[in-house]
């Protein structure tokens, strides 16, 4: 089974001032392999702290998070990420960053190269292979980032926030490429987003979290994506059950900052 | 002649410059307000003016100007401030050039001086009445002495008609003067003087001491008189040289007054005498008395009326010399500014910026001179190429040692005195680079040493600076551990450190390899931390789920995204050492640029000088260039991320 099974995940952190603040208590949830997740919240609700610890950046305070069965204890190939700013090496060339990967486990380099070509057309940057980075705009940045987290045939791919500071008609396509890439390969994704619509729009199964203690708050098995792969995304957003699931959201998200807002004052 | 042609073509420069910027504004479109910055953009020609004007600058103030037009004139002015110098002496003693007579300050002079001593004398608590009277009286008869000088009556008529005599002679020497053909030079001795001169040479001459590996910085001013002006001021000069000494040993001492004078001495003399041990500080008095008579006695004081004529005849001479210097005077107004060619005793110098300023044409060819092997600088040229077998470089790379280690024992000579080589032998030879093979050209001299402690300081601080400065980025023990270290030796200038670590290493290289090495590592080292402590989380944490191990982060993560740091770090180091090298060569050594400084310094060789802080400029400038080219094309995409 390679499924994410998350057991009594608990974090605590400690500020400087000697505060402790729970950013996750007693996450339980399972994520079957080829779904889509995507976990909406107000700042402070532990979206990332969740993310950093599926990824292995951080060890969580109790409980155990497990990816086929196996214990993560540590960053690794199988969990691939997709950052909100691209984190490219801007010293590299588009190819080199997308090669990255399979340069470090030290692969064939001609394979290499016939795999960055097809994942270069995949993600629609062709012939940009010996660009540098840093010339690039921001939407070409994250396809790049995509690019070079699936050349890797990761078994789970986290997003935090990787469309979250594009323009709105670039953020449009990125969500049709995030759909087509998810079909085609039938990776398992994580996908943090602040925005409503993107998390109705990409997940198939979508948490919304609550802060103080960081928690899944409601979850929603939604038929949007499915829907996605077929039609124009426009067209989704005026679907009448799209609307109302909005709403009952942002109502929902409303009513946690407003606590939150009152616990402050 | 070469500047002349310069000189032509700096101001057709600048005059076609300034017209062609004065078109552009003409033609320029109306909305260009001031404040844009583009009204700044492009202007090569305003480059042109500057850098012209300032050669120009150059050579008008080292009198380079003066030189290519009128190279005979520093030999002219020469001549006449040989003149002057002789006419000094005589003219200080008439209000020529001073305010008054010499008679007439030398008496206000010691009026005062005996006045102060009576004063003293009268306040004195140590001296008693009796005796304050009796040195009172010998202030009365010193200040006596005064009038017996002054006195037009007492005058003696020897006197008198050595003073008509001398002025006898200014006056012919005037009237020769005027002739066109003065001094009546005879044809041999006019070939015999046209040899010296071709033999002195012309201004600012360098002789070259060929094989003794110096430049000797002879003489400037060429003395012996080149022209026919030149050689009437010279004779008119030795003439006025035996007038003035005529003059200055004649005494206007008459009977009375060598009777007084005597009467005084003896006095005083015979006063001290008698005075007992415990009176000394009215002995001190009385010969200080005496001084100021003996001062009366040798100052040349006349009576007011009686020198004259003589003043007379040396204005005429003095506006004769004048009139015959022509032109040359306003040669020396206008091309010798800031100074002018000035005699002392045998010899002319320049006085001014001609001095300190050296003439463009002379330090290029100085510093073509000292470029060469054949004469260099303290036998070391600036910057030349040796021929260097391969094998010398093998035997210094490889330690001996090696030879040592090899089982065996080295050759030992038989019994009839021949020495058999062995393997072990020949390996010392190779390993001591005894052997030949094919020969490469290496450079060397003061440059290329400089260049190369500078280099060698710099590689060898971020060879060691720049894995220690990321470590220290990464990892709270080496922070901790090599911080105080660092943080304690870097604040010290390093210069301070320049005499411990010469004292200890040496005056070679060692010693300022290792200098530049602790300046330049301890701003590797800060650089490479901020580097490695700038890297954003995000890159680590995609390099880490992309697969790659530490080290691999280190070597294509950390390291790249830290050498804009690191670069910029080497300029900072060069720029720094650079300036400590200059610095160390001045306390100590044997080569290099700072030390051809300050030898040339401690023999006035402007010209040498020059030429070193040019050089250091260049080189300094070559660095940084290099080092920027090195950076656009490294890493590109700084600041743009």
């Amino acid at each position: 089974m390679s499924d994410l099974i998350s057991q009594n995940l608990n974090m605590i952190f400690k500020t400087p001032k000697g505060e402790t603040v729970h950013a996750l208590k007693d996450l339980n949830f399972t994520l079957k392999k080829g779904e889509l997740l995507t976990v909406l919240g107000p700042s402070g609700c532990g979206k990332t702290t969740l993310l950093n610890i599926t990824a292995g950046f951080i060890r969580p305070t109790s409980g155990v998070i497990t990816l086929n069965n196996k214990e993560i204890d540590g960053p690794g190939v199988e969990r691939g990420m997709v950052f909100q700013q691209g984190a490219l090496f801007e010293w590299l060339t588009v190819a080199e960053n997308v090669n990255f990967g399979l340069r470090m486990k030290k692969e064939d380099p001609i394979q290499t190269a016939k795999k960055v070509d097809e994942w270069l057309e995949i993600v629609g940057l062709q012939g940009f292979g010996n660009t540098p980075t840093y010339q690039l705009s921001g939407g070409m940045q994250q396809r790049v980032a995509l690019a070079r987290c699936l050349i890797n045939d990761p078994d789970l791919i986290l997003m935090d926030e990787p469309l979250g500071a594009l323009d709105a008609l670039t953020r449009e396509k990125m969500q049709s490429l995030v759909l087509k890439i998810w079909k085609e390969t039938g990776k398992t994704i994580i996908l943090i987003t602040h925005s409503v619509e993107e998390a109705l729009l990409l997940g198939e199964r979508l948490y919304v979290m609550a802060p103080r203690p960081g928690r899944i708050h409601k979850e929603y098995n939604l038929p949007f994506a499915l829907m996605g792969l077929k039609e124009d995304l426009r067209e989704i957003k005026k679907n009448k059950d799209f609307s109302a699931k909005r709403e009952e959201i942002l109502e929902m998200i409303w009513n946690m900052e407003e606590e939150i807002m009152g616990k402050d004052i | 002649m070469l500047t002349q042609i310069v000189t032509f073509l700096i101001f057709v420069a600048v005059i076609g410059c300034i017209l062609y910027g004065r078109k552009l504004i003409k033609t320029e479109k109306v909305d260009a307000v001031f404040g844009n910055p583009e009204r700044a953009l492009g202007g090569t020609h305003w480059v042109i003016v500057g850098s012209s004007f300032l050669l120009l600058v150059w050579l008008y103030y080292s009198w380079d100007i003066a030189k290519g037009f009128y190279p005979k004139s520093a030999n002219e002015l020469c001549q006449v401030a040989k003149v002057n110098d002789s006419l000094l002496g005589l003219k200080y003693q008439f209000p020529i050039e001073e305010r008054e007579f010499k008679s007439t300050s030398q008496i206000k002079k010691e009026n005062k001086n005996l006045n102060l001593i009576l004063n003293e004398i009268q306040n004195s608590q140590e001296i008693d009445n009796q005796q304050k009277t009796v040195l009172a009286g010998f202030i009365k008869k010193t200040n006596q002495l005064i009038p017996l000088l002054t006195n037009e009556d007492l005058i003696e008529n020897e006197t008198k008609q050595k003073i008509n005599d001398i002025t006898g002679k200014i006056n012919l020497l005037t009237e020769n003067f005027q002739k066109p053909d003065y001094p009546f030079e005879t044809e041999q001795e006019l070939n015999e003087r046209l040899k010296a001169v071709s033999e002195e040479g012309g201004w600012g001459i360098v002789k070259v001491k060929s094989g003794t590996g110096s430049i000797e910085n002879t003489m400037e001013v060429p003395l012996i008189p080149a022209t026919d002006r030149g050689l009437k001021f010279h004779a008119a000069a030795q003439e006025l040289n035996s007038i003035s000494d005529e003059f200055f040993k004649l005494r206007n001492h008459n009977p009375q007054f060598k009777n007084q004078i005597k009467q005084l001495k003896e006095d005083i003399k015979s006063y001290r005498k008698n005075l007992s041990d415990s009176e000394e500080v009215a002995s001190t008095y009385a010969k200080n008395i005496v001084k100021i008579a003996r001062r009366i006695e040798f100052a040349s004081i006349y009576p007011p009326n009686a020198l004259d004529k003589m003043q007379n005849a040396i204005i005429k001479f003095d506006n004769a010399q004048l009139k015959t210097q022509g032109g040359l005077r306003f040669i020396d107004i206008l091309l010798f500014p800031a100074g002018t060619i000035v005699a002392s005793g045998p010899s002319c110098s320049e006085q001014g910026s001609g001095r300190w300023l050296p003439k463009p044409s002379d330090t290029f060819n100085k510093f073509i001179l000292m470029s060469k092997p054949s004469v260099g600088y303290k036998d070391i040229p600036l910057l030349w190429i040796d021929m260097v077998d391969v094998s010398k470089m093998i035997g210094f790379i490889l330690p001996d040692w090696i030879a040592d280690i090899l089982p065996g024992e080295y050759p030992v000579h038989t019994k009839d005195g021949i020495v058999k080589e062995n393997f072990k032998g020949n390996v010392l030879k190779v390993v001591t680079g005894d052997f030949k093979l094919f020969k490469v050209p290496v450079p060397y001299g003061h440059i290329w040493d400089s260049f190369l402690r500078v280099f060698l300081g710099l590689v060898f601080g971020i060879i060691i600076g720049v894995p220690l400065g990321l470590f220290m980025g990464l990892n709270r023990f080496a922070k901790g551990f090599f911080d105080p270290l660092i943080e304690l030796y870097r604040p010290v200038p390093p210069l301070a450190w320049a005499p411990l670590i010469i004292s200890v290493l040496g005056i070679d290289n060692t010693g300022k390899v290792f200098l530049l090495f602790m300046v330049s590592l301890s701003i590797m080292i800060i650089s490479a931390r901020a580097g490695a402590s700038g890297t954003q989380l995000s890159k680590i944490h995609a390099a880490h789920s992309l697969g790659a191990s530490k080290r691999q982060i280190l070597r294509h993560v950390i390291f790249p995204n830290s050498l804009p740091e690191i670069l910029t770090g080497i300029r900072v180091a060069v720029g720094m050492c650079w300036g400590t090298l200059v610095a160390a060569e001045f306390l100590a050594g044997t080569t290099g640029i700072g030390f051809v400084e300050n030898v040339a310094k401690k023999y006035f060789q402007y010209e040498v000088i020059w030429i070193t802080i040019f050089i250091m400029g260049m080189l300094g400038l070559l660095f940084d260039i290099t080092l920027r080219k090195i950076i656009d094309k490294t890493i590109p995409w700084r600041g743009k991320g």
